[in-house]
């Protein structure tokens, strides 16, 4: 950084601006504090419990799903329904229940306020209604679990027509429960997503121009713009499901003949519902992988002590990886069947999208490059998610090619793919941010020897996981599958020792599944036991530091608002006393400007 | 353009230690949220149109007669949106009478609009065109009930503003309501009139 080129045209000092006495909703009672809280921060810890609860839920299905897998037939409950059903559950939690709802409205409701200086969420009523609303959408889905044939097993992708055919598990109760929970979900989400985007667009603290926000909440601005464009999509797809299953139209059902019965239906296009199915689909990649990058880009950076490098690339690229995200969606469909140009234009777009994330990759790097890194616990997860997308991201580029993708379409490479970059990357995201911003919301600081169990046990452990399983996806061994003719549970032409590999992936899974309990061990126990934190510990510069309150009261930030004079990465500035200079600090004092 | 020049920016140089007033769109909060708002409704309708194109290519698909009443029914949306821009303009000037008529007109045609819908709804259903008689009726069954439902919440909005001016708010306090109200208003008469056009040319 070539700090001799500032000019010095700056204003010493300017005083803070006059701001009006906000309109804040001030609780009574203990039920409308800490239940119907309309505090941002409130309905952040309200997300994130009920997305981690869920989750929880989602992660023992994927163990059940990998016994049955390692061990044919060993435990009872897990018939072939049963599987399918975990399958489509898990896949489907994980991604929208889980991953959707933790990062905006969980890390976004608790970061954009507090990070752009502002004392709430703009509409702090309807914020409280989006929480209310996801819960009921998560009670709808888990019911399901309740109803005659129990939740859907038809993939999370819900491809019809088997989706709502009699063949598959939960085709009665089953999908209409889920349609009715996912249209839930998106009218719920629309209420929070409006406000993440109203609330950076218009409540930013004076000083905070665009491009001095940190790029956490760049990127969860920008995904909560994809999602708000992505899940009418879904919703579309949704309701036209719904009205097939139960109204007996003929949108995506073709004429049909089910165990020997000819259906009313005529006509429909199954790949009408694919093509809606997978516009929501891809950019929803997106939607979990942006906050991701931001909040990595943040973590290598404060736990670097430099710079994040190349701000302005990070922010474009966040906002060009949005864009493309919507023009790539048929690469998911390449085995339905396409006009080959369609396929080259698909394949040509998603290769395109490497070059923006390449970029990202290279300045995470580059920031870590000659810093004054700190092997922190969140340092260790941001770090981890670095190696974990490069891996994840390489097979992307495998699988974005037509002639690649056709013979591991529907094999365990493409779970390996898309585990790697797009459930593992985010949540090892998730974790240093849980990490590195439990000091925040508590006042304390969490274990840092379990912390550090917790990251090798996950991060070793989940390589255990997912690398065999790219060998196994080059087998051939097929996705979604209970059981086959072989002997071992798979295919005839897989040789034996691939059932080897399965024990061994099984064996790691439920080594991560459980060293997850040492997490949530920590969180409950470093909440009243853990060493106290102060305002500051990581000697971060982002306004969330800066509060007169850890944990932070209702308004956020005391009786003045903050001004922001510097952007978010004034770390190890040259001549400057500290090695990072807060973002509400004027230029008078020592900053290590060239005068 | 002022987007390009913000992203090109250099925040680590360029002004360090400056601050400027002007952020955020000049417009209030609420209509910020609501052009958002729109923005997505517009995603819902144009996923929906595309979903009818694609679909209209198929063999089995049918025209759906369109009855006389809808016309009747968008005139009756027209001057709704109408009404509507009369109360916002009153607003604007603070009279008060106008207000309280541009609303009650407003509303009372936007119900009137939802009525006739659900009568060209009986009236198709009576000709033996149901939901799934052919796509072309699912579809039509779809959008106008998507653009009703819209609606409703729209007089959920309108409800409110009108209960606060009948309690005797001041115009002032609830001009925002209004302009709001109309502003969705004539949204969903686009909307319709889009929807409308794309039945009547297939």
């Amino acid at each position: 950084m070539a700090l001799t080129d500032v000019t010095h045209d700056a204003q010493d000092f300017v005083p803070p601006a006059e701001v009006a006495e906000e309109e804040l909703y001030h609780p009574k009672t203990w039920l409308g504090k800490y239940v119907f809280s309309q505090d941002a921060k409130i309905i952040a810890l309200q997300y994130s419990i009920t997305a981690m609860g869920v989750g929880l839920l989602a992660l023992v299905l994927s163990v059940l799903m990998r016994v049955q897998l390692a061990w044919p037939g060993a435990v009872s409950f897990i018939t072939p329904d049963a599987y399918i059903q975990f399958v489509t559950m898990h896949g489907m939690i994980m991604v929208i229940y889980l991953l959707t709802a933790l990062f905006l409205g969980g890390f976004g409701n608790y970061l954009i306020p507090l990070m752009v200086g502002a004392r709430d969420m703009v509409f702090p009523y309807v914020n409280m209604i989006s929480y209310w609303i996801y819960l009921l959408a998560v009670l709808v889905l888990l019911a399901s679990f309740f109803t005659p044939g129990g939740p859907t097993g038809s993939g999370w992708t819900l491809y019809p027509p088997q989706a709502i055919l009699p063949g598959t598990p939960g085709s009665g109760w089953g999908i209409t429960l889920m349609c009715i929970s996912l249209g839930i979900f998106v009218v719920g989400f629309t209420m929070g997503g409006l406000n993440y985007v109203v609330t950076v667009l218009q409540a930013r603290a004076r000083g905070m121009t665009l491009m001095r926000m940190p790029l956490t909440v760049w990127a969860i601005f920008t995904a909560t713009i994809l999602a708000l464009l992505a899940f009418p999509a879904l919703l579309v797809s949704a309701i036209m499901m719904s009205l097939d299953n139960l109204l007996g139209t003929s949108y995506f059902m073709p004429a049909i003949i089910s165990l020997g019965q000819q259906l009313d239906h005529s006509g429909g296009s199954p790949v009408l519902f694919q093509h809606l199915f997978w516009f929501f689909g891809h950019p929803e990649v997106y939607i979990v992988a942006l906050p991701a990058f931001g909040i990595v880009s943040e973590l290598l950076s404060v736990h670097a002590r430099k710079n994040i490098f190349g701000y302005r690339l990070m922010v474009w690229a966040i906002v060009v990886i949005g864009g493309l995200s919507f023009v790539v969606w048929a690469h998911h469909m390449y085995v339905s069947g396409m006009n080959p140009y369609f396929g080259f234009f698909f394949a040509t777009t998603t290769l395109i999208i490497a070059v923006p994330t390449a970029i990202k990759v290279y300045n995470w790097v580059l920031t870590l490059w000659r810093g004054n890194i700190r092997l922190t616990v969140p340092m260790l997860f941001a770090i981890g998610f670095v190696f974990t997308f490069i891996n994840g991201g390489l097979t992307g580029i495998f699988l974005g090619n037509v002639i690649v993708d056709v013979p591991l379409s529907d094999t365990y490479f493409v779970v390996a793919h898309f585990h790697m970059v797009m459930a593992v990357s985010p949540i090892l995201a998730v974790f240093g941010a849980v990490y590195h911003w439990y000091p925040k919301i508590t006042g304390r600081m969490l274990n840092d020897g379990m912390g550090k169990f917790h990251f090798w046990v996950t991060f070793v452990g989940l390589y255990c996981i997912y690398y065999p399983m790219h060998y196994l996806g080059i087998m051939g061994v097929p996705r979604r599958y209970f059981a086959n003719e072989g002997s071992n549970g798979l295919p005839d032409w897989i040789p034996e020792s691939a059932q080897m590999v399965n024990v061994g992936i099984t064996i790691a899974a439920i080594c991560v599944a459980s060293t997850q309990l040492v997490f949530l061990y920590n969180l409950y126990h470093s909440a009243t036991r853990g060493k106290p934190s102060g305002g500051n510990p990581w000697g971060a510069t982002t306004l969330e530091w800066q509060t007169s309150d850890t944990p932070p009261t209702h308004g956020n930030f005391g009786k003045e608002l903050p001004s922001v004079y510097r952007w978010a990465y004034d770390y190890s500035v040259p001549g400057a006393e500290e090695d990072f200079i807060p973002q509400n600090v004027p230029a008078s004092k020592k900053t290590g400007q060239a005068t | 353009m002022s987007v390009f020049r913000t992203l090109s920016t250099k925040p680590w140089v360029a002004d360090r230690g400056y601050i400027s007033d002007s952020h955020g769109f000049s417009s209030p909060t609420a209509k910020v949220f609501l052009s958002i708002f729109l923005g997505v409704i517009t995603a819902v309708f144009a996923l929906l149109t595309a979903a009818y194109f694609i679909r209209m290519a198929y063999a089995d698909w049918q025209s759906i007669p369109v009855p006389a009443l809808l016309w009747l029914n968008t005139a009756i949306l027209i001057l709704s949106s109408v009404a509507l821009q009369w109360a916002r303009t009153s607003a604007r000037r603070e009279q008060a009478v106008g207000v309280r008529r541009g609303l009650l007109v407003g509303g009372a045609f936007a119900f009137a609009f939802l009525v006739g819908q659900f009568l060209v709804w009986r009236q198709l259903g009576s000709l033996g065109y149901f939901v799934d008689t052919n796509p072309s009726n699912s579809f039509f069954y779809l959008i106008t009930g998507l653009h009703g439902l819209h609606l409703l919440g729209g007089l959920v909005a309108w409800f409110r503003a009108s209960l606060r001016l009948w309690r005797g708010a001041d115009v002032a306090k609830i001009r925002m309501s209004v302009d709001l109200c109309a502003v969705y208003w004539h949204f969903l008469l686009l909307v319709w009139l889009v929807m409308f056009g794309l039945l009547l040319v297939t």
